[in-house]
Parts: C-alpha cells; structure tokens; sequence
C-alpha cells in the first residue's frame, strides 16, 4: 500500500552509513579510556589495600601508603571549594539576574570563557607570584587552594550562569509582574531551580580540582610530609603531586606496583566524583518541573 | 488640561481631550457596581508610543479607562494590543529595547513617578496569553503575592488561595492536589492558575491578553461570569482575539490596527454600527484581519 519509493530507499540507505560511521567514531573514543582504566586496574589493583590508604609512604616513598597525600588532597579541594563557590555563584547571579546586556557584560562573559582556556602551569606562576609572594602566604595549602580557586573560578561561573539561564524567562517575568524584586524572584524561583545544577558543576570543579597538579606544585605541595597538616598554613602532600613525584622525581626506585596504585587511587576519586555528579543530573532530571 | 478633574459635560466629552474620547466616556454614571464614569479615570493615556529596537508598535494612543469598568481592546495580530498592557504595567522595565514615549498615569499619578515600581505592578494583575504556572506547588503559586505582602499566618493565606482558585474556576480540580507542582497541570488548568495568582495580588486592575486562548469554551463561561462579578471590585483591561468575547463583556471598546487606535466607544455601539472608522466594523464582522 505504502511502496517505498526509490528515494526512500536512498534516503534509508544513507541513513544506515552516518549511523555507522558515527559509531565507528565512538568506538575510537571508547578504546583508549577503557586501555587506560583497564591497565591501571590490571597493575594498580594488588597495591590498594586498607594499609596503603590509610599509612604514611615509608623508605624514601618505594613502600608504605598515601594517607598524607589523600588527607592533603582533601584539604586543597575543601578550601578551593570554599574560596570559588561563593565567589563564582554571586559573580554568575549578577551577571546573569542583574547585570545590563551591554558592552561591558559581554567583555566580561568573554573575558571569563578566556580564563577558562588559560593553562594551568600559567596560574601556578600566578598563584606563586601573587599568593606565596605576594600575600606573604608562603608555600601552603591557602596559596595552593586560592590558586585552585581561581583556576576553576570559570568552571563554576559558567555552570552556574548555564543553570540559572535553563530556567525560562517566563518564570521571572511572572514574579516580577506580581511585585517580586529581583531578588524575591531568585531566592524563591530561581535558585531553589537551578540549584541542582550548580551543584552539578560544583562537584565536576572537585573532580578537576582534585587532578591538578601544576598549579599546587609551587604553591603549597610538597613531595614528603610525615605528618597531616594541622591548619591551611601548613604545606601538604597531595595525590596528584604525589603521582607526578613518584614517577619521575623520586631517587630511589619506586615499585612499579606502588606507582599504579598511586594513579589508580586518583582516577578513581576522579571517576566517582563525576559518577556522583552524573546521578545527580539523572535526579534532577526526575525533578525537573516543568 | 489632562490634570484636570475630567467631569463629563453633557456631550460626554472630556474638556480639552482629544476628539476620540467624545465616545470615550457614555453619559451615562452608574450607581453601584457599573463603570464610574463620573469619576476620574483610573488610567489616563495620552499619546503613548512604543517602539522596539526603532521599530514602533503603537503610535500615539490617547485614552482614559474608568474605574469598576471592563475595557476591551481588540485587533488583528501585530496591532500592538499586549504592547500597550506591558506599557501600563511598566514592563518596559525587563526589556531593554522596548521604548515607551508619552505618559500614562495610574491614579492620576504617572507611572514613571512611582519610585517603588513593586508596589505598582503588585497593584496590577497581568494575564498573558500563554500560561506560566510558577515551578511551585499550586499552593505556593497563588500564596505567592500574599506572601509578598507580608501575610504569614497559614489561615489567612488558606483562606486567599481559596478564594482565588475558586474565582479562577479551579478549586474543584485542584483542591486535592495543592501540593502538586503548578508548571505540571495543564494548559487550560496553569492559564486558571495564572488568574487566580493575578487575582491574590487583590490588584485594583486587572489585565486580561487573551486568556482564554488556552482555556475550554465551558471553562471560559465561567471566567467570564467570574470577570463580571469581579468588576465591582476592580477595573479590568481585556484583550481579546474573540471579538464576541468583547461583546460580551466589554463596557467599552478600543480598535487597535497596526498601532493605532481607529476606534473607541461603547461596546453596543461599535457592534451596531456607530463607528468612526469602517475598518472596525469591518474587522468586527470578520472581513478583516
Ligand atoms: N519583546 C519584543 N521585542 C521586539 N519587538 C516586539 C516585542 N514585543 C512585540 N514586538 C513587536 O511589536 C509589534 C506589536 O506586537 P504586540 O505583541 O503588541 O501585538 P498584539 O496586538 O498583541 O498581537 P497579537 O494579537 O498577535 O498578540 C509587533 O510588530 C511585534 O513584532
Ligand atoms: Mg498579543
């Protein structure tokens, strides 16, 4: 009844090649990941163990554990969090609730996004410059943990500024149209709708954070520290500079083994922060009002 | 002149306002819940002219609309209709390239001199043709303004959502499910939610585009019988793609076309004839537009 005509069967056919060359693509971008992962758990996997977590590394670094490291990281990612977020979220309410769209708005969007793309061995001068140096932190985790801060600033800014825009003007002119400040309207409508979504990118900005290793390298990490720091003057070890110093500073020779485990360990507080993230974008979506 | 006090003379005409409003303001001065033409006007324009980015929209508009009084404005697609009811709630103010020239006073007072612009738009109701119902619970949506105005107690805003939702023609649909997100009902039901939130504000004016556009015809009726009862209470604008609607509800009307205004008068009598401009009622027996 419904004959396919020849240009049906043309228009299927091509259809049947993008598909597969699209896929052919993803497959290309699996490989690598799964190598990567799959190698690290493969070489890395026998030196995990409760005593590796939770020891001190011992022997100039070649036996023991990470504790210093992982308790470190912790402390760099706690306080970058509590430099950037307040920051980035106010700086992207204003410049997305309040902010005129003029010239100057729009230089300073662009001039956010370029931040983004600055690298990071860049901000770790800035960091050592201006922080250690400068503010008279010396090396420590605040220098360390400002100079993360103010490497994921654009991350959060961004986030934020996408989360607060994926709520529909309609919303706000209808608060405002009923009397509601600017103000009234974000506190009620706004953020309670796009707080998720922050918080979405709050938790990438971790698992970014969490990896860096230039920017803390001149700023407050340090290869061997016996004990935890006690406050954010203190210097700290940290499981990426950790990594890095194993496997290519360290005099001694490091067990392969050890050095896998290492890297593995990192990936994963990398994979589960952003598992955490992506189920929490999987909720939101179950939230999602309208 | 227009500061005046505008005292109907036997013509029925303003002193000094333009020749438009002679059919402006009927004679007649009702008692009781009609419109009060006697009085002074609740919303005087007088050459209002509105311009997005350049381009204008509505070109000189001048006229008075009285209290306790349904106003109706109808008009082809593009005649500037919900541009003048943005104007009148100070919207302007959201959107950077609408330009609005002239004055319009509230009250006698001019809009543009209100210092505190909340308080002016929470005295005015707006009902957009496409119906936002805020990601809320449908509670919250109608408890919003109260809120706003300071009302806390749980009774007291139970009592207002009520009230509302019931004058909206929606209490019975929802009042099982107040905590169910308002931006999830449907269409028709969100444009009732959207009333009932414009009606909490307790506005003196109401403004009205279109609103049944989303809304069942039976539905419709009983709004419609609602706005009627409403009119004692406060002053509605209306505009309306359904010129039947006008007539059924409109004291009087306004012919907008391509940004002017061709006419204004008593409703009846637009519909019967007495115009000053063929395109009305050309328009009004739908060979225009
Ligand atoms: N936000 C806006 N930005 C730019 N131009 C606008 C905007 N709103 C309206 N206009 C323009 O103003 C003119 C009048 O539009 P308006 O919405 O007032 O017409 P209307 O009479 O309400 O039409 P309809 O019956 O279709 O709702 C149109 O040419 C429209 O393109
Ligand atoms: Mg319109």
């Amino acid at each position: 009844m419904f004959a396919a005509t020849p240009l049906n069967r043309r228009s299927d056919r091509n259809q049947s090649v993008a598909k597969a060359v699209f896929g052919l693509m993803t497959v290309v971008l699996v490989i690598p990941v799964l190598l990567i992962i799959g190698t690290l758990v493969v070489k890395g996997a026998p030196a995990i163990s409760w005593e590796f977590l939770f020891t001190a590394p011992r022997n100039n670094m070649t036996a023991g554990g990470i504790f210093p490291a992982l308790v470190g990281t912790i402390w760099l990612v706690v306080v970058a969090l509590l430099a950037s977020v307040p920051v980035g979220v106010a700086a992207a309410l204003y410049l997305s609730e309040y902010a005129p769209d003029n010239l100057l708005t729009r230089a300073i969007n662009l001039a956010i996004v370029n931040l983004a793309g600055v690298p990071s061995i860049v901000h770790a001068l800035f960091g050592f410059g201006a922080f250690v140096l400068f503010f008279n932190m010396g090396q420590s985790i605040l220098a360390a943990s400002l100079t993360l801060a103010v490497m994921t600033l654009p991350v959060v800014i961004v986030a934020t500024r996408e989360s607060l825009q994926a709520v529909p003007h309609a919303f706000r002119e209808a608060c405002w149209n009923m009397g509601a400040t600017r103000w009234q309207t974000i506190r009620k409508v706004v953020l309670p709708n796009s707080i998720s979504g922050i918080l979405t990118g709050v938790i990438l900005e971790v698992s970014r954070t969490s990896g860096e290793t230039a920017p803390i390298m001149f700023t407050g990490a340090t290869a061997f520290l016996a004990f935890l720091p006690e406050s954010v003057f203190d210097q700290t070890m940290a499981m990426s500079y950790h990594l890095y110093y194993i496997a290519t500073q360290a005099t001694a020779d490091v067990p392969e083994e050890l050095t896998y485990g290492v890297a593995l360990v990192l990936i994963a507080i990398v994979l589960m922060m952003n598992a955490v993230s992506i189920a929490f974008r999987v909720y939101l979506r179950g939230l999602k009002k309208w | 002149m227009v500061d005046g006090s505008p005292a109907l003379d036997g013509s029925g005409a303003l002193g000094g306002s333009p020749a438009l409003d002679v059919a402006a303001a009927p004679a007649t001065v009702n008692a009781g819940t009609g419109p009060l033409y006697g009085e002074p006007p609740i919303i005087e324009v007088r050459d209002l002219t509105i311009a997005y980015d350049g381009q204008p929209a509505l070109r000189d508009i001048s006229l008075d609309i009285f209290r306790h009084e349904i106003f109706g404005i109808i008009g082809p697609a593009n005649s500037g209709k919900t541009s003048f009811l943005r104007a009148l709630n100070r919207m302007d103010g959201f959107n950077p390239g609408m330009d609005v020239r002239g004055s319009i006073r509230l009250n006698g007072k001019d809009v543009n001199d209100w210092r505190n612009v909340y308080a002016l738009r929470s005295r005015i109701g707006v009902v957009f043709p496409l119906p936002v119902g805020l990601p809320l619970t449908v509670y919250d949506n109608v408890a919003f303004s109260p809120r706003l105005r300071g009302i806390r107690k749980k009774v007291d805003l139970d009592e207002v959502v009520e009230r509302c939702l019931t004058r909206a023609a929606l209490w019975d649909e929802v009042k099982d499910r107040l905590d169910s997100l308002g931006s999830l009902l449907s269409g028709g039901q969100q444009q009732r939610l959207t009333i009932a939130r414009a009606l909490s504000q307790e506005p003196e004016l109401l403004l009205l585009d279109e609103f049944s556009i989303a809304v069942d015809p039976v539905t419709t009726m009983r709004i419609e019988d609602v706005l009627r009862e409403l009119r004692s209470e406060l002053t509605i604008v209306l505009v309306t793609n359904l010129v039947q609607q006008a007539r059924r509800l409109a004291d009087r009307t306004a012919f907008f076309l391509m940004g002017e205004m061709l006419d204004i008068g008593v409703t009846e009598d637009l519909f019967e004839g007495k115009v000053t401009d063929e395109r009305t009622t050309g328009y009004i027996e739908g060979r225009y537009g």
